[in-house]
């Protein structure tokens, strides 16, 4: 079985700084796979790699043994892969659940004249849609926030309803870059129930994060990176027993 | 939100209806009807254009030129070659549609000033061709237009008609013809925004990277809104070269341009019904200031900027969230 996600020799330099360089790994179908590592690893750039917003400057990106590194995110959504940020992307002009509906967009075909005149085939669709997303925003936690206005909801609402536009396009796999970043306590608890639960839907997750203590019961793979290249790569366990690791990022 | 939506798309159409409906009450001289003839007109122009730079978030500068376009296919196709005046309307859309979407496919992938100034240039070079194609166009003396006609039935301003017996002025009839058709024009276009296709254009506005992530092809729907709003300004610009009778390239003029996005931002842009207020508004302001016509275009600048400062939003979704700031103020003095 080939791996879902595979990453091969990826570089990326901005300038004379390689971001990311030579970093190679496989995520199976099913797992939750972590990228940590200190600020400035190159988490995020590979993760821009990885869905289409940078283009690299040598290696390859595979998913389901397609090459995907020249390919537009939207034509990765295409093909089941879809993402959250860190720097959070709201559509802040509508509503929450219009922005998880807008998840829905490559499920709902419509062309100009059922949209124009508003024929029952659309309107079908988009109650189906908005059914589907308040189903996805109550997953996630937020359904109470349905017609609200996007720019008056809380940053941690938004995280999740970040997650739950990810959800409604159906991927395969979701990247999640720094979920936890700026959650309280009781907010990261109530992420990793939810990221335990969208790896028990049979969806990938690929995370990107800090907070170590959830990054650790949660993975089931870890790739450490430290100034663009691969420190350790391994379960949860082998990581946390890595001197070099122990050394560079854990601090002990 | 749907639910809200579409109530409020419904309010907004039905109050759209009774103003228009309810003007022939207050006016009856064929000058005002024709005032307000014009006025249904370019706002159906202005609808369309907010479109593209209230819900999509991009900008144009040139769309007087689309507008100009459509009036000049209509007039020539009709006077020079003889066709009937839907035909030449339906094919000169398409023809302006063709157009857009040659031009705004490279030009879209530019952002703010530069996508204005290639705007800006796309609007100078239809006028300029405008007026210089004098064998064709006329010149800058303009060309005479023949009537509006359905299956060789004329609709003229100066003609008499009768409309469930009832005995009525071609100015009137005029008004009536534009009215029915702006609200057309607000209905397709309030169908357009509530549905997916809409929502992907909105999410182009709000995040380009957020869209294009869940699999909205982004450069693809901002060539749409593109054609869709030049389509709409072909439409209304063939119909009221019709209406007015005689044409110059005036229509497609930088002035005309900048007239249509102002009314756009007084208006409210993202509001379907706060645009047509503010053409109502652009249209009429020069009519009680006409002693200085001369200052109009420093007027419209004044209120452009004036407009950008004070009240980001618009016209209409300024006074509707005072509205609703008021009544909860009122609301929690009860409480």
């Amino acid at each position: 079985m080939t791996a879902l996600v595979e990453v091969n020799n990826l570089s990326k330099a901005f300038g004379g700084v390689h971001a990311v360089e030579g970093v190679s790994f496989a995520v199976d179908a099913g797992q939750v796979y972590s990228v940590i590592g200190p600020n400035g690893a190159g988490k995020t750039t590979l993760f821009n790699l990885i869905t289409g917003l940078y283009t690299p400057t040598s290696g390859e990106v595979k998913l389901n043994g397609e090459s995907i590194a020249k390919l537009q995110p939207n034509q990765l959504a295409e093909r089941g892969m879809c993402r959250t940020f860190q720097q959070m992307q709201i559509c802040m002009n509508m509503t929450a659940i219009e922005n998880v509906m807008l998840g829905r967009h490559l499920t709902l075909k419509s062309n100009l004249l059922t949209t124009l005149f508003r024929l029952p085939a659309l309107t079908r669709g988009e109650k189906a849609a908005r059914q589907k997303s308040a189903e996805l925003m109550e997953f996630v936690g937020c359904g109470e926030y349905l017609d609200t206005e996007a720019s008056a909801m809380s940053y941690g609402a938004l995280k999740r309803l970040e997650i739950a536009r990810a959800l409604a396009a159906e991927p395969k796999v979701v990247l999640l870059d720094e979920p936890a970043a700026g959650l309280n306590a009781v907010e990261t608890a109530a992420l990793e129930e939810l990221i335990r639960k969208i790896a028990e839907q049979g969806i990938t997750v690929m995370l990107v994060e800090h907070d170590m203590k959830l990054v650790m019961g949660i993975s089931d793979r870890l790739l450490v990176l430290n100034y663009g290249r691969v420190l350790a790569e391994g379960t949860p366990e082998q990581i946390r027993a890595n001197p070099d690791v122990i050394a560079a990022y854990l601090g002990g | 939100m749907m639910a809200r939506l579409s109530q409020f798309r419904l309010k907004g159409l039905l109050f759209l209806a009774i103003a228009v409906f309810a003007v022939p009450l207050f006016i009856s001289n064929p000058f005002h009807y024709g005032l307000a003839t014009q006025i249904a007109l370019i706002a159906g122009a202005v609808v369309g254009l907010n479109l593209l730079v209230g819900f999509a978030g991009q900008i144009s500068l040139g769309h007087a030129g689309f507008f100009g376009l459509g009036a000049y296919f209509s007039a020539i196709m009709t006077s020079t070659y003889g066709w009937s005046a839907i035909p030449a309307l339906i094919v000169g859309a398409i023809v302006v549609a063709i157009i857009a979407w040659v031009v705004g496919r490279p030009i879209l992938r530019l952002k703010g000033h530069y996508l204005s100034m290639a705007t800006l240039a796309v609007g100078f070079i239809i006028a300029i061709i405008l007026n210089n194609e004098r064998e064709i166009t006329g010149g800058p003396d303009g060309m005479p237009v023949p009537p509006f006609d359905v299956f060789g039935w004329e609709l003229s301003a100066f003609g008499q008609y009768s409309l469930f017996g009832m005995d009525i002025s071609g100015d009137l009839a005029w008004y009536l013809f534009a009215g029915v058709v702006l609200l057309a024009a607000v209905w397709l276009a309030q169908n357009l925004i509530d549905s997916p296709i809409g929502r992907a254009l909105r999410s182009v506005h709000g995040s380009e990277v957020a869209a294009s992530v869940v699999g909205v092809n982004t450069a693809k729907y901002k060539s749409l809104v593109f054609v869709i709003s030049a389509v709409y300004a072909s439409v209304m610009g063939a119909l009221y070269g019709h209406f007015q009778g005689f044409i110059t390239p005036s229509v497609a003029s930088f002035d005309f341009s900048i007239l249509l996005i102002t009314m756009v931002v007084l208006g409210g842009m993202g509001s379907t019904i706060g645009v047509i207020i503010g053409a109502v508004v652009l249209e009429l302001l020069p009519q009680l200031l006409a002693d200085f016509q001369e200052m109009e275009m420093v007027l419209f600048g004044l209120i452009l900027m004036l407009t950008m400062i004070f009240m980001p939003k618009g016209l209409l979704p300024t006074a509707t969230n005072l509205l609703a700031k008021r009544r909860s103020k009122s609301a929690g003095g009860d409480a």
